[in-house]
């Protein structure tokens, strides 16, 4: 269980790296479908509740197929769409970070971004004392 | 194993309906989601094959209240009953708080039953649980069957099947028309809240 400073710098890598740099609603979630941590830049409305066991779904069969022809995992998955496309990544054995953005950003910016923030949450996690 | 977020006063937890193929695991949720549409804040999310088979699971999300503080959401899942989904049943069951497990009383599911019963325990142990230690309660549904021509099992027989080592509550339910579908749910929520004070509060 996280404590209340590890939920405030979660919280606060996802608004600095993600939500800053224009990406619409950012999910951090266990695999069981449950919700850390989410935010939004508050234009668009998600019902994030379905959303997340939708996605944890989603992960754990594409997970299961990586080990079918023998990856351990396919710690990446992206979905594009024409207007709106979701980047989904593993950030540690149990938790999923999920980062749905416009066509105004590029892949490589959200990749970038999501790299950054995942680093800084294996921090958070690994270090229940963060300030 | 249920969310406690400190930060929020939120705890999440999974309740999973499982069972054999065509039991009435969909129609106990499609039931709930009737009776309890106002406290619903969302759809019901069903994954279904064309011919209405659950594919992967359907999920209904609702809130009971506060506990100490802490507003509880209750998440409903359902599994895949047919057999050769068993690798999304097991998908369906990471980090489950309680389940409910929905037998057919129908003679001709005697075996599927019980066999289901035992893929749930092989299933429980991939994620280190034990069936014997998780919040469960039995439904045997489809108990409108008995004035039919139909043949049906007894309830004493299913709870020798399926109860007799377990020992937990068990209901003869009617999905369909909602016997005994909510005083199930009552169950398995203060059963399973009751687990989770017990380890965390």
């Amino acid at each position: 269980m996280l404590n209340q400073s590890q939920l405030d710098a979660i919280d606060h890598a996802i608004e600095t790296h993600l939500i800053a740099a224009g990406i619409d609603h950012v999910i951090y979630m266990e695999m069981s479908g449950n919700t850390i941590a989410k935010h939004d830049n508050g234009k668009a409305l998600l019902d994030s509740t379905a959303f997340a066991a939708l996605a944890a779904g989603n992960f754990a069969a594409v997970d299961a197929m990586a080990k079918l022809v023998g990856e351990s995992e396919f710690s990446l998955l992206f979905h594009k769409g024409e207007n709106l496309s979701i980047h989904f990544s593993k950030v540690s054995k149990d938790t999923l970070l999920v980062s749905m953005f416009n066509k105004n950003i590029s892949l490589g910016i959200v990749r970038l971004k999501v790299a950054e923030t995942i680093k800084e949450i294996i921090r958070v996690l690994g270090d229940p004392d963060i300030p | 194993m249920a969310l406690i977020n400190v930060k929020t006063k939120e705890v999440q937890i999974k309740i999973v309906y499982y069972g054999p193929g065509r039991g009435g695991k969909t129609t106990n949720l499609e039931y709930i989601n009737r009776i309890y549409r106002e406290q619903i804040k969302t759809e019901m999310v069903s994954l279904k094959t064309q011919d209405d088979r659950t594919l992967f699971f359907d999920f209904l999300p609702f809130d009971v209240g506060q506990i100490k503080g802490f507003d509880v959401a209750i998440q409903l899942y359902t599994v895949p009953g047919q057999v050769k989904y068993n690798a999304t049943r097991r998908l369906v069951l990471r980090g489950v708080d309680g389940i409910v497990f929905v037998a057919d009383v129908q003679q001709s599911q005697r075996k599927k039953n019980i066999e289901s019963l035992n893929q749930l325990y092989e299933n429980l142990e991939t994620y280190k649980l034990d069936l014997f230690n998780i919040p469960l309660v039995m439904q045997y549904n489809k108990i409108d069957l008995k004035k039919s021509d139909i043949p049906t099992l007894s309830s004493q027989m299913l709870q020798k099947d399926l109860n007799s080592l377990l020992k937990v509550p068990a209901f003869e339910a009617s999905a369909l028309n909602g016997g005994n579908v909510i005083p199930t749910l009552k169950k398995i929520i203060s059963i399973t809240l009751a687990s989770i004070q017990e380890h965390l509060f």
